[in-house]
Order: C-alpha cells, then sequence, then structure tokens
C-alpha cells in the first residue's frame, strides 16, 4: 500500500516537472508575444483597437489570417515605412494612409509576432534576424 | 392585525421609494467655467445678485458639407465638443472610438448632437472632414466636423471650451492637444469634460447626458 502511493506521488511529480518545462523555442515565443503585446498597446491600439477591430473604415482590422500570412513579408515594411497603398481586406478596400513607426528591427519582430499570434491568427515565430532581410526587401 | 402590519410594510416601502426618485429627479450636474456676479433690479426695482456664467459665444465655421454653421445649428440641443485632426494617430482615434459608442446610444434623440473641431488648419479641409466622417460611419448632420482659420478654432479651444490645443513640429502628428470631451446645455454653458481616451469617463457622459436632459425638460 505504502509502496503503491510512493510510486503515484513520484510519477505525479516527474509528469509535473515534464508538463512545466517549455522548449526554448515556447519560451522565446511567449517572451516575443508578451513584448509585442506592450508595443502593440503603445503604437497601433488606438486606431486598430484593443482586440484588432480596426476602426469604421479608417483603420483596417487585423483579423485577415489569409491577408496577413500572405503578406507576411512586407508586414516590416508597413510598420516601419507606413503605406499608403489601397488594401483589400476581409474583401473590404481600405484607402486610409497609415503613419510609419521607426522602430528597432527586435521591437518589429515582437509586435509581428504579437499580431500573427493574437485576433484569431496563429503563424509562430519571427525572428528580427528575419526582420533586417524583409526590410531590405520594402517595395 | 397581520392586515395592518403588510399596509404599514407598503407605506414604508412606497415612500421609501418615492424618496430615491425625487433625490433622481433632482439631480443636477455642475456648471464649470468662470462666473462673475452682477448686481441687476428685480421686477420691483430692488437690487439683487446675479450670477453670469461663461457661455460659449456664437461661432461661424464650415461643417464637411462645406456649409456654414452656426451657434443656430445647436439652438435647443445638448452637445459635446472636442478638438482633433483626421491625420492624428495618438489619441484621436480611441477619443473618436469612445465618441461614436455615446453617438450610438443617442442616434435617435434629437436634442444630443456632436461637434469635432479640427485643429488642422492647413491639411483637414471639409472635404477631407467629409471622407473621414463618412470612414467613420457618422456621416450625418447629428455629428457636425467643423473647419475654420487657426485663430478662430484655437481661441474657441482654449478661452471657450477649455480644451489645450497647439501646434507642435516637434510632435509626432504635427500638433498636440488635449482629449476632452465637452458637455454643452441648452444654454451654452458647460456642464462637464471627460477624457475621451478613457472608457470609464465615456460611461459616464452618457449618464450626464441623461441626466442632462432631464434636468432641462
Amino acid at each position: 500500500m505504502r509502496r503503491t502511493i510512493l510510486i503515484i506521488i513520484f510519477s505525479l511529480t516527474i509528469s509535473c516537472i515534464i508538463y512545466s518545462c517549455q522548449s526554448a523555442g515556447e519560451i522565446e515565443l511567449t517572451s516575443y508575444i508578451t513584448n509585442g503585446k506592450d508595443l502593440y498597446r503603445t503604437h497601433c491600439q488606438n486606431c486598430h483597437g484593443e482586440n484588432g477591430e480596426g476602426l469604421g473604415a479608417l483603420a483596417p482590422p487585423l483579423t485577415d489570417t489569409i491577408f496577413l500570412k500572405t503578406q507576411k513579408a512586407d508586414l516590416a515594411c508597413i510598420i516601419k515605412k507606413g503605406s499608403n497603398k489601397p488594401m483589400v481586406i476581409n474583401g473590404k478596400t481600405y484607402e486610409g494612409k497609415m503613419p510609419s513607426f521607426n522602430l528597432a528591427d527586435i521591437d518589429l519582430a515582437q509586435v509581428i509576432v504579437y499580431v500573427t499570434n493574437s485576433f484569431g491568427n496563429k503563424q509562430g515565430m519571427y525572428k528580427y534576424e528575419q526582420v533586417a532581410l524583409d526590410l531590405k526587401t520594402c517595395k | 392585525m397581520i392586515k395592518f402590519k403588510n399596509i404599514a410594510y407598503l407605506s414604508i416601502f412606497l415612500l421609501t421609494s418615492s424618496v430615491i426618485t425625487a433625490c433622481n429627479n433632482n439631480k443636477k450636474l455642475p456648471i464649470y467655467g468662470n462666473r462673475e456676479a452682477v448686481t441687476v433690479k428685480d421686477e420691483n426695482g430692488n437690487d439683487k445678485i446675479d450670477t453670469i456664467y461663461q457661455t460659449i459665444p456664437s461661432f461661424k465655421l464650415l461643417n464637411q458639407d462645406s456649409v456654414y454653421i452656426t451657434q443656430d445649428t445647436f439652438k435647443g440641443k445638448v452637445y459635446v465638443a472636442d478638438f482633433f485632426f483626421t491625420s492624428c494617430s495618438t489619441i484621436c482615434p480611441t477619443m473618436h472610438r469612445n465618441l461614436k459608442t455615446v453617438y450610438d446610444e443617442y442616434k435617435n434623440n434629437p436634442d444630443v448632437m456632436f461637434l469635432s473641431h479640427t485643429i488642422d488648419f492647413k491639411y483637414d479641409k471639409p472635404s477631407v472632414l467629409k471622407k473621414y466622417a463618412a470612414k467613420l460611419g457618422v456621416d450625418a448632420s447629428k455629428w457636425q466636423f467643423v473647419y475654420g482659420n487657426k485663430e478662430e478654432v484655437y481661441h474657441l479651444a482654449e478661452h471657450d471650451y477649455l480644451v489645450a490645443v497647439q501646434e507642435d513640429s516637434t510632435a509626432k502628428d504635427g500638433y498636440i492637444h488635449q482629449g476632452w470631451l465637452v458637455l454643452i446645455d441648452k444654454e451654452k454653458k458647460m456642464r462637464g469634460a471627460y477624457d475621451g481616451t478613457k472608457a470609464d469617463q465615456v460611461e459616464q457622459l452618457k449618464k450626464d447626458i441623461s441626466t442632462l436632459l432631464a434636468e432641462e425638460k
């Protein structure tokens, strides 16, 4: 009886330890999302809303998962340099101008990871090294 | 005996509830701004002291349809005024996101109006305001967006609505201003100012508008 209880406690402890362990990648993703959320609140939320819902026809929502996926390589450019081209989001055309936000590569990466893993998006990691590469090909 | 007790309870209940509703009916919003005491003669020719409150003076500004509007547009109405500009990326979108919820709540009440002044006298011409209003989804006579020259609009903001506005080349979008939503009554007196970027203050504005409407009936 005592043996059984000990075995149960032991195996529970081990499984707890395994469960609470995250891989290094997951920890990095979580930290990007957390920092990205703060940056989003400071720079993006005014127009795009707390839940990425946008603002009328003035600012597009960030809930178009297909748009964000296909335009992923352009996102850093759009944020850093702004945009005045019309965009079709969720089937609606948005013509307003987006101002530029001169953020560091690491901040761009973090805010992009937050947006592309919130509001129904789930795209995983996007590293700051990639930001530098994507910024070279801005249109 | 039981019957008497019931009646007693009932009357206490009625008395309390009538006291409570009476209090609500008497609730009044404060009056803001400068005031001065003046001596006037009453109908019997005796001197009496009267208070003159600060009021919003007459103005003439172009709205989003390029039509001049004046105080007459707001005659007999309660209105909410603010100062913004269309290319503002900081507090204005949040202010108007919140103010739109107030607009939606009073959409069908003809006694409530909205007045947004642009402080960007260089770029925000009526056509730009028209587009902005349409995109915000509030292009109606109930919510007026107005354009005027710098002196007139800035003077209205700072001296009459008591909202600080400034052209500032070092600011990100070129202007800085406060995000107050100012509540004006039918006599053009200031009855409240609410931070348009804070959801709880905007909720208070909604409540205060109905208090003000009840008070003026």
